[in-house]
């Protein structure tokens, strides 16, 4: 069994939905992602056009996260998935470096590497992804590409020609394709990423890999320090809510 | 007009997430740049005792190992605190993946920190006999002095690959197209012949002045090799797309050109005149001058190489 991934971006329309319910189902800290869709303008006015591209690991045949990680935190299940193990994980970030595609994100709770893992633990139950089961257009398609019978495999029997995965010429052997995709939203150097130019945030960069709370020094004492749990509400500022009454 | 300055075939990026940016940061460097000098010292100091009698470089037999002592042990107390999780590089040795060579360096430079250690307390207690007489440690280490000579073989071995992993290392970060350069092993090599040479010129006062030449020729012979490494690259190296737009960074223009170009300056270029000048005329305040030059250079140098790959987005 060998799990792969086809996204069509003829049909996707970038509502995002997949990288909503991938948030919530593997409760992905914020600044992190696991599943991004990017949005790409071509073109010059009145002829431009947006185009969307969602971005996840490709859980790759020939995985250079995998080979680089000391410890076997990455690793293979027998579907092909490249699993995460972050309890063993040491935070050496090589994964971030060789990774080509930049699927890898050090979470800020835990301290350790965290990616895609086409839902493992769904998968394990017998159930979809959760991007694939919220996309309305069924723009992600998932199966078993050792299956000839399965809906991946007669999708790319029927687009050949037209399946393409990112960046090729690095012999990772993707098993994510896309179908209905060009140099220009494939290729992050063909993409322009222009200061100011962006919908909704200016934030171009994050200022912190990992957790912000805790420079070197609190990493060796974190264990002996009971301080509260993390979770998405520590990233927040509440402070600017006026007090009752105060008006 | 943005617009208007776009071209038509190229396209922009209207909404993405947060990219990560730099994640190897200068406590990268300073791991590189401490372990050049941790391995180099010793691949010197084995050239130097190759070529001259011990009683020309007095010093030598404890300064070499305690200088690659407290270096090695920079580069491993910032391989340690760059991890996000420090306590778990137990897992290294509990877990120990053999592909990757972060697992087989980290095994080697256990191992060569441990036989440099023995060296380091050989070579000092026997140095320096009045110390610490009634000592267990001290007197076992000068009844056991022979070992020294035995294990020294051993430690000039492991130093070669204990300097090129980390070249391994970047060629297995198959994200950052820069670092895929075979040159990257010779620059490696280089580097630590470089630190090497610096570090003993700085202890080399009382040596000949035909020790103190060739430590200025191995000096020159690898500023003049870094550099020519680095112009290889800096003007040949269009592989890819990649590397190329990696390489803008220090093109003219390029946010980490002054730095690059200082490196070059300070590190390679100024220490390379020196050392040759040395070479006619012992000129020990110059050469100290140069060698320390050499290693801030040396230490821009790795610093740029290891953060321009990490500015590109990758997806
Ligand atoms: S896309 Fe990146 S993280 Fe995913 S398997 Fe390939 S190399 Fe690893
Ligand atoms: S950060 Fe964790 S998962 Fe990534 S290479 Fe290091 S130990 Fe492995």
């Amino acid at each position: 069994m060998k799990l792969g991934f086809l996204v069509d971006l003829n049909l996707c329309m970038g509502c995002k939905g997949c990288e909503v319910a991938c948030k919530v189902e593997n409760e992905v800290p914020l600044s992190s992602w696991r599943l991004r869709v990017k949005y790409i303008d071509i073109g010059t006015f009145p002829d431009a056009k947006r185009e969307f591209t969602p971005l996840r690991c490709n859980h790759c045949e020939n995985a250079p996260c995998e080979r680089i990680c000391p410890v076997s935190a990455l690793h293979y299940l027998e579907n092909g998935i490249v699993n995460v193990d972050s309890s063993r994980c040491i935070g050496c970030a090589g994964c971030m470096m060789a990774c080509p595609y930049g699927a890898i994100y050090m979470d800020p709770e835990t301290n350790t590497a965290d990616k895609c893992t086409y839902c493992a633990h769904r998968i394990e139950s017998g159930m979809m992804p959760a991007c694939v089961v919220i996309c309305p257009v069924q723009a992600n398609i998932f199966g078993d590409l050792d299956d000839d019978t399965s809906h991946i495999s007669q999708y790319i029997m029927a687009h050949q020609g037209a399946v393409q995965v990112r960046k090729p010429e690095k012999h990772t052997n993707p098993k994510h394709f896309y179908v209905g995709g060009g140099t220009q939203t494939l290729d992050p150097l063909a993409q322009q990423r222009i200061e100011g130019y962006s919908l909704f945030n200016n934030i171009t960069h994050l200022d912190h890999i990992g957790d912000p709370n805790h420079g070197v020094i609190d990493r060796f004492l974190a264990p002996f320090e009971s301080h509260e749990k993390l979770d998405n509400k520590s990233f927040v500022d509440f402070d600017n809510h006026e007090s009752e009454g105060g008006h | 007009m943005v617009e208007s300055t776009v071209h038509a075939t190229h396209a922009v990026v209207t909404l993405d997430v947060a990219l990560p940016g730099i994640i190897w940061g200068w406590m990268i460097t300073l791991n590189m740049w401490a372990k050049s000098i941790g391995t180099g010292v010793i691949l010197v100091g084995a050239f130097l005792l190759y070529r001259h009698k011990k009683d020309e470089m007095p010093n030598l037999r404890w300064t070499m190992p305690l200088i690659s002592f407290i270096f090695l042990n920079i580069f491993l107390l910032f391989t340690l605190t760059d991890l996000h999780q420090p306590y778990r590089m137990v897992n290294i040795f509990l877990h120990p993946h053999w592909t990757s060579a972060i697992t087989v360096g980290a095994w080697m430079a256990s191992l060569f920190t441990a036989l440099v250690t023995v060296l380091m307390v050989i070579g000092y207690f026997d140095a320096h006999p009045n110390v610490r007489k009634n000592c267990a440690l001290a007197n076992a280490a000068r009844a056991n002095s022979s070992l020294y000579e035995k294990l020294f073989p051993f430690v000039v071995f492991l130093a070669i690959p204990v300097t090129l992993y980390t070249a391994i290392i970047m060629a297995e970060s198959s994200a950052r197209e820069l670092w895929q350069a075979p040159a990257e092993v010779m620059q490696m090599m280089w580097a630590a012949l470089l630190a090497g040479s610096a570090a003993l010129i700085l202890v080399s006062g009382k040596w000949s002045a035909e020790a103190r030449k060739d430590l200025a020729l191995v000096l020159a012979i690898a500023t003049f090799f870094s550099f020519l490494m680095y112009m290889g690259e800096y003007f040949f190296s269009f592989k890819s797309s990649e590397a190329e737009a990696t390489l803008a960074y220090v093109h003219a223009g390029g946010a980490y050109n002054t730095e690059f170009w200082f490196g070059m300056v300070l590190g390679f270029i100024v220490p390379f005149f020196i050392a040759v000048g040395n070479m006619k005329s012992d000129n020990k305040t110059l050469l100290r001058f140069a060698a320390i030059l050499a290693l801030v250079g040396l230490y821009m140098a790795k610093d740029v190489w290891l953060k321009i790959p990490q500015m590109l987005p990758l997806s």
